[in-house]
């Protein structure tokens, strides 16, 4: 293996990495921040639920599915950017 | 050998016409069916007709599944598309637990329980983050295979051989449990003898051809429950005026609920009748309740994350893309089902409770409600009752018994569908349990044979004796699951909740850190799987049998909370503690991380 393909490999990581982190954190984000707060967000109003409770039954439910799929578009991307997909 | 694969190659690439002839099929069976039922055909008679016909099927699917290699029999060879392993998927997850008792938990439970919705599907994000891509890079055949090689030496593959095996058969008894309820309902059959007959079926499409054959029966089974969950809930908002598809409607029907538990008072039972239930929990109050909510979810989510006969589904596809796009529709394909429960629970509770609305049976005189038909047939099997404790002849909130595990199987009585549903709603909750089933047989089975047996007993096996130890192990694993299902030891929901805290305390962090920390070695995976599992084990104990108070509110249902910290640390102290890993094996770490080149483990290993 050459240097400047380790290089390369380095960098691949490190992308999926960041991307990574950023997934994780908005999923903490929908998965335990918002349901954890469902009291205080029931207060609003949305589709005519109470916000919190839209939440808990389906506004994290449609983030998770969402999350997924453009994680994996940007994953697709980073791997043919490096020439590494399969 | 060679005709076999022409066989198979050329059923993958119709799989689209196949399963769309087959939904066709079933949609046709079902109009047959209804017409049947207006000439008078009997409800039991309809039943029958339903389990026989779908468990026909996929009988011989199993059939046509049957295989003699190894890779078809672990991995269904490896060709299983992204769509249909999405769907397989789907099905392997949703379990009795899912499609019988969710909905029930909702209406009971409130805001706590939401957490098995909101973790049942945020799980998803882990595994596609975290894991799924990386195993599948690995190329193994069971998830002890890749902490066996990850870690290296057989103690660590055995640790994880035993945390697999305990929280798959915890697992697995509850899906028999709910395969033998619902065949004994609908046959009118001794549950001893519907267990049974319900391990006879999952045999039917596991024994022969392996996973290949789990595969294509799960994606059946897959269509018949998602069709069976949703037809009763379009057909009864339509008849409450809240639209074809209720789900983004219903929100009124959430306040006009608290008006009503507001009005009839949510009180405890007078006198308490046993294996029954009166509403005490407000649908949607959740202050306070944060951390009861979270602590739930986060148990299931890192569950969802180790359990194995999920994880080995990503084994299955024919690249690392297709490995996460599968993750991608497994999640939608969940989620149509788990964003319907709570709509399922809130449209009944309030058919129940609205005196609007002609179902309503709370605020009516007692004689009405008793002479009611789906009440006499839920009350005549102890899963119902009505009782006027209050002597006024009225039926009070707290005068109304239901067992939370019979919300879904009874609401197209309460709202008067006609019976047909019934018997479609028994044929996917069958589905259900029967598809899970499969998928953990099929897991621990293998995880038996191929870590246990072929690993570290006898490497000189040859394939035939390697396939044949697989089948006898399923059977006698099958066989003893019934019998302790057989035993009624435990509710659904609860068995299924202490599946995922086992998996979760003994394997997440082990197989998490395999992949994202390179400096993680044997020692402090063992460290990790055994720290983790055994106190999360002696929680549960202490805590479930009232030895010691809860810490911090956490019972014995979220037992993984105390199991995981423990895990973690025990892992990331003792890897620090002993020599980092080899130089091949943090190679072989790299190599994980990217998409591209072989398999760390070839084909046949």
């Amino acid at each position: 293996m050459s240097s400047t393909d380790a290089g390369a490999k380095e960098r691949h990581w490190e992308k999926t990495r960041n991307l990574t982190y950023v997934v994780l954190a908005l999923w903490a984000l929908f998965a335990i921040i918002i349901p954890w707060f469902a009291n205080a967000l029931n207060s609003f109003t949305f589709l005519g639920f109470p916000l919190g409770y839209y939440m808990c039954v389906q506004g994290s439910l449609i983030a998770f599915v969402v999350l997924i799929w453009v994680q994996n578009w940007r994953q697709d991307q980073i791997d043919d950017e490096y020439g590494v997909s399969d | 050998m060679s005709t076999q694969n022409g066989k198979s190659r050329s059923f993958v690439d119709n799989l689209g016409k196949v399963y769309a002839l087959y939904t066709l099929g079933f949609l046709v069976f079902f109009a047959f069916m209804a017409l049947l039922e207006r000439m008078g055909l009997s409800a039991q008679a309809i039943g029958i007709c339903f389990l026989m016909f779908t468990i026909a099927i996929y009988a011989i699917i199993g059939w046509l599944s049957r295989t003699a290699e190894v890779d078809a029999y672990y991995v269904a060879g490896r060709e299983v598309p992204a769509l249909y392993n999405g769907m397989a998927t789907a099905a392997d997850w949703m379990s009795g637990a899912s499609f019988v008792a969710l909905a029930g938990g909702v209406y009971f439970g409130g805001y706590p329980y939401l957490g098995f919705i909101v973790g049942w599907t945020g799980g998803y994000v882990l595994v596609n983050s975290l894991l799924a891509p990386y195993l599948r890079k690995f190329g193994c055949y069971t998830v002890p295979d890749f902490i066996g090689t990850r870690y290296g030496g057989n103690t660590a593959r055995l640790c994880a051989v035993i945390v697999l095996v305990v929280a798959s058969f915890t697992y697995v008894t509850a899906q028999i449990n709910a395969t033998g309820t619902i065949a004994a309902q609908t046959l009118g059959i001794p549950f001893e003898l519907g267990v049974y007959l319900g391990l006879l079926g999952i045999f039917i499409c596991s024994m022969l051809g392996g996973m290949r054959g789990v595969t294509w029966t799960q994606v059946a089974q897959y269509i018949v429950l998602i069709i069976a969950y949703l037809v009763p809930i379009i057909w009864m908002s339509n008849k409450q005026g809240f639209g074809l598809i209720p789900h983004f409607s219903y929100g009124e029907a959430i306040h006009r609920i608290a008006e009503l538990e507001a009005q009839f008072g949510l009180q405890p039972a007078a006198e308490a009748v046993p294996g029954v239930a009166v509403l005490t929990t407000p649908q949607n109050e959740p202050a306070g309740q944060g951390w009861k909510m979270v602590s739930l979810a986060i148990c299931m989510m890192a569950g969802t994350a180790s359990l194995p006969h999920i994880l080995m589904r990503y084994f299955t596809t024919p690249s690392v893309r297709a490995a996460r796009r599968s993750v991608g529709w497994s999640l939608f394909f969940i989620f149509l089902l788990y964003f319907s429960a709570p709509a399922l629970a809130t449209l009944t509770k309030l058919q129940l409770l609205d005196p609007n609305l002609p179902t309503a049976v709370i605020g009516k005189a007692f004689e009405e409600v008793s002479n009611l038909a789906w009440v006499q047939h839920w009350s005549s099997v102890g899963m119902l009752a009505v009782v006027d404790q209050s002597g006024d002849g009225i039926v009070q909130l707290n005068e109304f018994f239901m067992r939370p595990d019979i919300v879904v199987l009874a609401t197209p009585e309460i709202a008067g569908l006609p019976y047909v549903i019934s018997g479609l709603v028994a044929a996917g909750g069958l589905a259900a349990a029967m598809s899970t089933a499969d998928g953990l047989l099929l897991a621990i089975a293998n995880a038996l044979s191929h870590d246990l047996y072929y690993k570290i007993i006898d490497p000189r096996a040859d394939t035939a004796r390697r396939l044949i130890v697989a089948r006898v192990l399923l059977l006698f694993i099958g066989l003893a699951a019934a019998f302790i299902a057989s035993l009624k030891l435990t509710g659904i929901l609860g068995a299924v909740a202490w599946a995922f805290d086992f998996a979760c305390s003994g394997l997440f962090f082990p197989l998490v850190l395999g992949v994202w920390w390179k400096r993680a070695n044997r020692a402090g995976a063992i460290a990790g799987m055994m720290g983790g599992f055994l106190v999360g084990t002696w929680y549960l104990y202490m805590v479930y049998n009232g030895l010691m108070e809860p810490w911090f509110g956490i019972d014995h249902i979220r037992f993984g909370i105390i199991g995981m910290p423990v895990s973690l640390v025990a892992m990331v102290v003792v890897s620090l503690l002993t020599p980092a890993p080899s130089k091949e094996i943090q190679d072989m770490v790299d190599e994980v991380r990217i998409p591209h080149g072989a398999t760390i483990l070839a084909a046949g290993h």
